[in-house]
């Protein structure tokens, strides 16, 4: 009985099947399309994956940027300067997925640890971590597949930032840090740390939801865009005969196709959505969606102006290792999750 | 008074320069508005995130758009 209402709540308000239904509704009452068909379930996958993605991001973003409030990067800084080792990678990926963040921000917070002594595996754990496992996009990957998968992807993403930050600790990839990143003084405004009120962080949560929507909007309608042309334009057998889970390269192809690219979790979503109805394996479309949000040409470029080539080149090497592993684990094991 | 914005041209800079402009206009301080946009400046600055408000080469604030009236609140007490 809880059990049916629980489900019940999941399918309308996470997977909302109401606006499936109601999309359908429309497109057959009102312009006499068959969603069973071609055309008709293209737009009827775009017009529900737009609305749906929107409709969530902006009351996940709210929630959590609301509790995302509560830790400033100065906060987290703070509390990872009083701890080493392997608890301190832990902590610091764990922080990565709480602490707001964007990619335009990854420089200035990786002057700001390192620079206050933070160790470079530490701060790399921290650093994978936060594009890879993000609050919403784990609600999102619950609402496309299903609660097992979004819980396995932020275990699998947290292992990955601590696994890829103790090695490069390990490594003594400190030195490859240019020398300009120590000089830089840490200083901490009065205001920095200072206790918002409520109503401060509800300002907060807003404006966040105002700036990230702004920003991610059209990789959102192209995700979309590109979803459905995969889901009702390529034939299932090419996508099973190049992706599908059987196929020892699939988890390559995927990963390696994703590294260059750069687009936001809530864009790549409904890629890997589509991929995956169409055949393709868990694991290669997570890989696919791991490799374009960890890792992008436009962000590694960014942080060669901060560590030498060695340090670059360890970090891309290890995360794509680490995001190939992972897609071959879901494929070997993800009908666990199905 | 030199006021300097430390952000990389994200639409959250331009607002707290607007924002910056008008309080000192409305304050009737001589402010001249300096854009910091490469990474190394801004973090010069102790800065993780942008938008950061530097007056007169103090940090005042980081990571939010400040309101015409705060940034006021603020030249009040320098």
């Amino acid at each position: 009985m809880i059990g049916d209402v629980f489900g019940w709540l999941n399918d309308q308000l996470l997977r909302m099947q109401w606006l499936a239904d109601l999309v359908t509704l429309l497109l057959r009452d009102g312009f006499g399309l068959d969603t069973a068909g071609r055309i008709g379930g293209s737009i009827h996958f775009f017009i529900y994956d737009v609305i749906k993605i929107f409709i969530l991001l902006g009351a996940l973003i709210f929630g959590i940027s609301y509790i995302q409030s509560y830790f400033p990067p100065e906060r987290t800084r703070r509390i990872l300067g009083g701890i080493s080792g392997l608890p301190a990678n832990i902590l610091a990926a764990l922080l990565g997925t709480v602490t707001p963040f964007c990619s335009c921000s990854s420089i200035p917070i990786f002057i700001g640890f390192t620079s206050a002594g933070l160790p470079v595996g530490i701060t790399f754990s921290f650093l994978i971590s936060s594009p890879l496992v993000d609050l919403a996009s784990v609600i999102l990957l619950a609402s496309i597949f299903s609660w097992p998968i979004a819980l396995a992807y932020v275990v699998v993403g947290l292992v990955i930032a601590v696994i890829g930050g103790t090695l490069l600790g390990w490594a003594g990839m400190d030195r490859y840090v240019e020398s300009f990143v120590f000089r830089n003084p840490v200083v901490a405004h009065d205001g920095a740390e200072a206790a918002l009120t409520r109503r401060q962080r509800l300002q907060f949560a807003r404006d966040q939801v105002v700036d990230i929507v702004s920003r991610v909007w059209p990789y959102i309608l192209i995700g979309v865009g590109i979803g459905a042309a995969i889901h009702n334009w390529i034939p299932q057998d090419l996508i099973a005969a190049l992706l599908g889970q059987d196929k020892w390269w699939s988890v390559l192809l995927a990963t390696l196709a994703g590294v260059p690219m750069y687009a936001d979790i809530f864009g790549t979503l409904p890629i890997a959505e589509a991929l995956v109805a169409r055949g393709a394996g868990l694991g290669t479309a997570l890989a696919f969606m791991m490799a374009v949000t960890a890792l992008s040409l436009p962000s590694l470029i960014l942080l060669k102006r901060v560590v030498r080539l060695p340090l670059l080149a360890a970090f891309t090497g290890i995360v794509t290792v680490g995001i190939i592993a992972i897609g071959y684990l879901f494929n070997a094991f993800g009908y666990l999750f199905v | 008074m030199i006021i300097k914005i430390l952000g990389s041209g994200c639409r959250k800079c331009v607002a707290l320069g607007d924002n910056a402009k008008a309080a000192a206009a409305t304050a009737g301080r001589e402010a001249e508005i300096v854009k910091v946009t490469d990474f190394a400046d801004i973090a010069s600055y102790g800065v993780m995130s942008t938008p950061g408000l530097v007056i007169d080469e103090k940090l005042v604030s980081s990571g939010k758009v400040l309101t015409t009236a705060e940034i006021g609140e603020i030249l009040k007490r320098l």
